[in-house]
């Protein structure tokens, strides 16, 4: 039995090569590594990373199986899965069986080190070498449109409103761009009740709740047009949360602008510093775009790592965000407490 | 915030002599401290009596005290430096424990001395059971629940399964598991009978646990950073010290993981730590979920110098610059240089760390792995996978063949391991067996381990696999998996991955040979070799490249060399590394025994050794060769025979004349070795070695010298002659040592000049070179010549002033010794050099010195005379020596003539003096006034014997020499009871009267830095004389 072959081709033209362990199939995206240590289901499953082949620079990925209480979402969302050696059979089933494909015994390092020097790239993920030969592929990736640009929360979004969590203290509605589970679950542990909106609907069913949360999402905010509407429509109306995609919509609305970064941060290790107390956050990230760095005293909380803005703070809207994941899931808890003391503000103020 | 500038000068304590539990972690966490103090302009101090330590160096701090670490010593120290601060979370338990002391004592506060890194009540929230139980509860969290038990009539209703643990018994002896009541009421009725004190605690067992452990840091301004996770492969149960543990954790979810790092950031808030970084241990059941906060150290530790190896992350560093007012986004990240302190490591390779035992040093213990940690020294592999690194780090611990080592062979694996584990380690050995060597390779197996399976050797699989072309690739250590563009100088070999950045530049490098994990006879000594060699070659000019796979050491601080690469020291990895730098010279003499090994594989690869080559090396090992160069030179060896099996020895021992001293050769510290007195004897020595052995004729009686001197090839440099306190036959690691020498004749110490300066360039000697010779009867014999760096180098340095290591290094690069202008050595003071014994690590050994090397670490005192020195040198080895109270004493026969005067001496001083029947008749013989007791096989029931003297605290000094195997046992109780008990136990009569001639002599006087002796030796010169540093009025 001959396993098969299969590779990482970037649009540049370099192939990575290893054991293919999940689906059988060919797909494009971008390429983009996490440093995440842990989490994987999580990662793979979180809407962010539509339409991204994902290389985990952690050495080993897949030990602890899968779990139904890891998902982010009801379904994979990064198209492939790139690992210097999986840890476990579960996990490639796992995605076998959800139509991932799954690169095994690639050199993941090469791949991030590539990336970071070159900056994120469309690339493709083929599970058989002999089926899909690497020029065939990069012919086709050089046709694929790239991460600029691309609008993609409408494919990840609800279609209906939804209601996630029925009981609490507060209503808080969730934009969803992509959202993650455990936005929900900390809103829900926080003492709130949780309605899940699509990503473009009505301000006035947003500012009936008690706080609106912008989630997270994947792909450009720039072309976000309606959905920036959307957020501006009710700012100043009701308190605003924004996490992720949706701290870039809020800044988007207020004037500020976004911009793609070489390579994005994925990871559960980035220090993010709060100007106001001086404090720092080990956070959870995962985004491709940032809010361009500003001096402004709005931006409280800014990047350690490379000065991008990390967090707004509009007290005359009502309005704050933050570019990291408070909700962690995969990643540390550090920043809880911001989902905690919001919902708690919401109480206070009804 | 930036440094606190009403600080000006901050005093560190170090942890003083190796022993097991305390390494040269210590080291390495107090050299980097220094480092960044001193860069931020503070005045440093450091005390520590361990010479061995680079941190001791007169060029690490601006004062450096090699004083006793007791409540006396560091007084002192404080008293005449008044520094503003004391850091004292660097030293281990010995500085947390002491700086309590100072604190109790009132001096802090008296002295105006601030703490910083961590506060008395830190200190004891960590360490009291109680105080830390409760502030673990305040946060949610839970210890293993306990109860202190003195009767047995307090065992009913006790939770089990529960752990025992008897108060005050050596190694935690008498305790252990007990699953069900009545098992629990056995092990209680057995630990109190085996306790002292007859109290044992009792506590909830959760062996075969998880076992994970969290290096955490925090600031002052509250932020707090993992920096590393570390997962035990042996489950709770075995000691993290003895468990083959694997970073970062691998069988963990995310949300398990976070959990427990929610946990260790709240207990490091709750126990209150302000600043620096703690070691956190969890249990965890595998089952359930459930955790168990163990403990806490609050201070940097093994794990955490384990850890900074781990991630490029240097802890210590961060920590000092924490305990001086930074915070963590202050302080940028070494590797990144563009990150700061404040990001959390991420690895994107696997760490694995191997325990290293000694446990054929100490026959009769036991070997089970429990709560009290018994191994001597650590390896460490990294590898992309984490089959890579375990094969690493399992083939680096350098096992002498046949020693009985927990998971010896890769199948005798431990129980409890996490499946995940055994898989991993189950698909390994399916890729060694599919035959391929591609497959073999990345799966992590080395080519001898390849070449075993196989039915070929080392060698040929390495001929194979490079025709093939199949070579490893360097990776990089930069902490941040590839994130961050990183200049670091950290690399791990690996297998079909590209090559990260070859070495370039025009110097000329040089590759120095490390010296591996730490074990008995090859310690710390040797690395502070290593680290000076590369000091010394950067500063010739050269790119200094080291190799090394011990975790502990200051010699694998990528700060220490130019480029550092974390392998395995066997010929497959040290080759490639040659192959990849293609240095000018490769150094093979700093390292101990484990480069020599290698010395061979790399002069036939083309390599040239810098310094002595290899022939040298075995001419000296080599003993036909080695006598018929004697003989040549004229110089005199014990009579000596090689042979095989008994039979031979037999009959070369007649010829001999017993008594004879059986030694097998390429060995270290003496590892088998064993005097005989008959041909019964010998008989069962040779039965437990194989192959061929060396019998020497014992030289009885005798002075043994240990001389350290340089060569260039022609000229030879004494720099110290050193005179052992015990005779000839206690290993010279284990005999206190003095310099200079004070009881040669002027004749002898002229033989042993000419003895060396003859053997220096005969051998062919092209830097340091270790001579021991042992004098009898005004006859000088050579016991062995080392053409390498000797464990004494450390202690010969520091005492005369006079950098030894430097100068080989020199010359290893071709200067003359005449180029060197080293002036001859005239120390000004007396130095003592005191071994450290793990003996009550190991209960069923017997704690006396034999030819085979035991101590795991050394003191050094210096002072004006010889008793003051000795004395302060038995007081840092932690045996005070009594100044009255009770001496017993029971010596075997050939002893007992020189006996009488050191209890007379003893008597004179006021002792009260106690001994058995034979030894007492004697004294009263002498006409000295002596209670006699019971030996403990005589007593009749009831009978006070004198292991219960020692027992109740009312004996006072213990000299004790081992008869033959026929008073073994009663002498290993007496022994074993002073142990416990721990009043100092003397068992060789020359080592009784120098303590008796130190308690009577030893004056009191202050401390000096090495600084201020340094320039004492320069200005004054010493009152022997200048030819040896030897005196000649014996
Ligand atoms: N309650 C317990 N049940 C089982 N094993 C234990 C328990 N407590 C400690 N141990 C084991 O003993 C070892 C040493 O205990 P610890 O409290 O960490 O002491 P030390 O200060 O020597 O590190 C631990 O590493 C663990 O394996
Ligand atoms: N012939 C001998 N007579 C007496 N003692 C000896 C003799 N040979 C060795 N010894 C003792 O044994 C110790 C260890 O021997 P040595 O040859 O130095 O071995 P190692 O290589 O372990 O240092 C010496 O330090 C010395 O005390
Ligand atoms: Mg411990
Ligand atoms: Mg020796």
């Amino acid at each position: 039995m001959s396993e098969p072959r299969g590779y990482l081709a970037l649009e540049d033209g370099t192939v990575f090569r290893g054991r293919s362990v999940g689906a059988d199939a060919v797909v494009f995206g971008e390429a983009v590594f996490t440093t995440g240590m842990t989490g994987y289901q999580e990662t793979v499953t979180d809407p962010s990373y539509a339409e991204q082949l994902v290389c985990f620079t952690a050495p080993m990925v897949g030990n602890y199986g899968v779990a139904e209480t890891r998902m982010e979402s009801d379904a994979p969302h990064a198209k492939a899965v790139v690992m210097r050696r999986l840890g476990g059979e579960e996990w490639a089933a796992w995605l076998h069986g959800r139509g991932i494909v799954a690169l095994d015994e690639i050199d993941t390092r090469a791949l991030t080190l590539r990336v970071r020097s070159e900056g994120a790239m469309r690339a493709v993920a083929v599970a058989d070498e002999r089926s899909t030969p690497v020029e065939t592929a990069l012919e086709h990736v050089r046709e694929q449109p790239s991460m600029e640009g691309a609008a993609l929360v409408a494919q990840v979004s609800t279609p209906e409103a939804y209601v996630a969590h029925p009981e609490g203290r507060v209503r808080v509605a969730i934009v969803d761009y992509g959202a993650k589970r455990s936005i929900v679950r900390r809103l829900a542990a926080a003492g709130a009740a949780v309605s899940v909106f699509p990503h473009v609907c009505d301000p006035d069913e947003l500012a009936a709740c008690d706080g609106v949360l912008l989630s997270n999402g994947p792909g450009d905010p720039e072309p976000l047009v309606e959905e920036t509407a959307v957020v501006r429509a009710v700012l100043g109306r009701v308190p605003v949360l924004g996490i992720c995609l949706g701290h870039q919509l809020l800044g988007l609305a207020a004037g500020h602008e976004t911009y793609k970064l070489p390579f994005g941060h994925r990871g559960a290790n980035h220090p993010v510093l709060d100007r106001r107390t001086g404090r720092v956050l080990v956070t959870s990230q995962n985004h491709g775009f940032a809010v361009r760095p500003t001096e402004a005293a709005e931006a409280t909380h800014v990047s350690l790592y490379d000065g991008t803005v990390e967090g707004f703070d509009f007290p005359e809207l009502r309005a704050r965000s933050v570019q990291f994941h408070p909700e962690a899931g995969p990643g540390p808890h550090d920043a809880w407490p911001i989902l905690e003391s919001w919902v708690a503000e919401l109480g206070d103020a009804g | 915030m930036p440094a606190r500038r009403d600080l000006h000068s901050v005093c560190v304590i170090g942890s003083g002599p190796i022993v097991i539990g305390q390494a040269c972690e210590f080291d390495y966490a107090g050299c980097q401290a220094l480092k960044v103090l001193r860069e931020d302009g503070y005045r440093t101090i450091v005390v520590n009596s361990n010479p061995a330590t680079i941190m001791t160096d007169p060029g690490f701090a601006d004062r450096t005290y090699i004083e006793p670490l007791d409540l006396e010593g560091v007084a002192d120290v404080l008293r005449r430096e008044r520094p503003d601060a004391l850091l004292p979370t660097l030293g281990g338990q010995t500085a947390l424990n002491l700086t309590v002391e100072l604190y109790e004592a009132g001096l802090l506060a008296e002295l105006g001395v601030e703490l910083i890194g961590a506060s008395v009540d830190v200190i004891r929230r960590a360490e009291d059971r109680q105080l830390f139980r409760d502030a673990v509860q305040s946060c949610g969290l839970r210890v293993p629940a306990s109860r202190i038990v003195t009767s047995l009539d307090h065992v009913e209703g006790l939770p089990v399964p529960a752990v025992v643990r008897p108060a005050f018994t050596l190694g935690g002896h008498g305790g252990g598991f007990a699953d069900d009541p009545e098992g629990l009421r056995r092990q209680v009725e057995r630990g109190l009978a085996e306790s002292p004190i007859a109290q044992v605690l009792v506590e909830e067992s959760v062996r075969g646990w998880d076992e994970f452990e969290l290096e955490v840091i925090r600031d002052r301004l509250d932020n707090v950073v993992v920096v590393c996770s570390i997962e035990n492969l042996d489950p709770m149960g075995v000691h993290t010290g003895d468990s083959v543990t694997v970073a970062p954790q691998m069988t963990l979810s995310d949300e398990a993981y976070q959990e427990l790092r929610d946990a260790a950031a709240a207990v490091i808030r709750a126990v209150g730590v302000e600043t620096g970084g703690s070691n956190i241990q969890f249990a965890r059941s595998r089952e359930t979920g459930e955790i168990r906060v163990i403990e806490m150290n609050p201070r940097v530790s093994r794990s955490s110098a384990l850890a900074s190896k781990a991630t490029g992350y240097p802890i210590a560093k961060v920590a000092a610059k924490l305990a001086v007012g930074y915070t963590l986004d202050e302080i940028p990240n070494d590797l990144t240089k563009t990150t700061p302190a404040s990001f959390e490591p991420t690895l994107d390779y696997v760490v694995v760390k191997f325990p290293r035992f000694a446990f054929e040093k100490f026959p009769g213990a036991d070997l089970a792995l429990g709560t009290q940690m018994k191994s001597v020294g650590e390896a460490m592999g990294i590898g992309r996978t984490f089959t890579e690194a375990f094969l690493k780090a399992f083939g680096s611990r350098e096992l002498d063949p046949g020693s009985p080592t927990p998971w010896a062979t890769i199948d005798d694996v431990p129980e409890g391991i996490h499946p995940w584990f055994l898989e991993q380690l189950a698909g390994a050995q399916r890729e060694l067996r599919s035959g391929d060597i591609w497959r073999a390779k990345r799966a992590g197996w080395g080519d001898d381990s390849i070449g075993a399976a196989w039915g070929t050797s080392g060698e040929e699989v390495r001929r194979a696999r490079r025709a093939k072309g199949i070579r490893p690739s360097y990776r990089r250590v930069d902490s941040c998996g590839g994130e961050v563009e990183a200049a670091s100088n950290y690399f791990y070999s690996t297998w079909g991955e590209e090559d990260e950045v070859p070495p370039a530049g025009d110097r000329e490098r040089v590759v120095i040979l490390g010296s591996g994990p730490n074990r008995i006879g090859q310690g710390i000594e040797f690395d502070y070799c290593c680290v000076h060699a590369a000091q010394t070659f950067r500063a010739l000019g050269f790119e200094a490249v080291m190799i090394n796979c011990n975790p502990e050491t200051v010699s694998t601080d990528y700060d220490t060399s130019d480029r550092l690469y974390f392998e395995p020291l066997s010929p497959e990895e040290v080759l490639a590394v040659l192959d990849r730098e293609q240095p000018a010279g490769v150094v093979t003499q700093f390292g101990g025994q484990t480069p020599l090994r290698l010395a061979r594989f790399i002069e036939s690869a083309g390599y040239r050794i810098m310094g002595t080559p290899h022939a040298a090396i075995d001419l000296a090992e080599d003993r036909e060769r080695f006598g018929a160069l004697a003989r040549e030179l004229g110089i005199r060896c014990p009579p000596w025979a090689t042979v095989e099996g008994a039979e031979e020895a037999l009959e070369a021992a007649r010829e001999i004349g017993y008594p004879v001293l059986v030694r097998p050769s390429y060995v270290l510290g003496g590892r088998a070795m064993r005097v005989c007195d008959d041909d019964d004897q010998l008989r069962s020595a040779m039965a437990a070695v194989t192959g061929p052995v060396l019998l020497d004729r014992f030289v009885e009686n005798a002075i043994e010298i240990d001389v350290d001197a340089l060569c260039d090839g022609e000229e030879v440099y004494i720099g110290a002659v050193m005179q052992h306190v015990e005779e000839a036959g206690i290993h010279s690691g284990d005999s206190a040592c003095v310099l200079p020498a004070q009881s040669l004749t002027l004749a002898n110490a002229l033989e042993v000049e000419h003895v060396v300066k003859r053997l220096g360039p005969a051998l062919g000697v092209v830097g340091l070179l270790n001579v021991q010779l042992a004098i009898a009867d005004q006859t000088v014999y050579v016991l062995e010549a080392n053409p390498r760096a000797s464990r004494t180098v450390p202690f010969a340095s520091k005492a005369i002033g006079i950098n030894l290591v430097e100068a080989a290094c020199r010359v290893a690069a071709g200067a003359k010794l005449a180029d060197l202008g080293l002036e001859p050595p005239r120390p000004a003071e007396i130095s003592v050099k005191a071994a450290v014994l793990p003996f009550a690590r190991f209960p069923g050994a017997d704690p006396v010195l034999g030819p085979e090397m035991r101590s795991t670490g050394e003191v050094m005192a210096s002072a004006a005379d010889l008793p003051t020195a000795y004395a302060k040198a038995e007081r840092a080895a932690g045996r005070p020596l009594p100044t009255a109270g009770t001496a017993f004493l029971s010596v075997k026969d050939a002893d007992k003539a020189a006996v009488a005067p050191v209890a007379a001496a003893l008597a004179g001083l006021g002792f009260d003096i106690v001994a058995t029947a034979g030894t007492a008749s004697t004294l009263r013989g002498a006409g000295l006034d002596v209670e006699e007791i019971a030996k403990v096989a005589d007593a009749v029931a009831g009978e006070r014997t004198v292991v219960d003297l020692i027992r109740q605290r009312r004996c006072d000094l213990v000299i004790n020499t081992p008869q033959g195997s026929g008073a073994r046992a009663d002498g290993y109780l007496i022994r074993e009871a002073a142990l416990v008990a721990r009043v100092p136990c003397i068992t060789t009569i020359s080592g009784a009267a120098a303590a008796v001639h130190a308690i009577a002599n030893a004056r009191a006087e202050t401390a000096l830095s090495l600084q201020e002796r340094i320039h004492r030796g320069a200005t004054q010169g010493s009152s022997a004389s200048p030819l040896l540093g030897v005196s000649d009025n014996a």
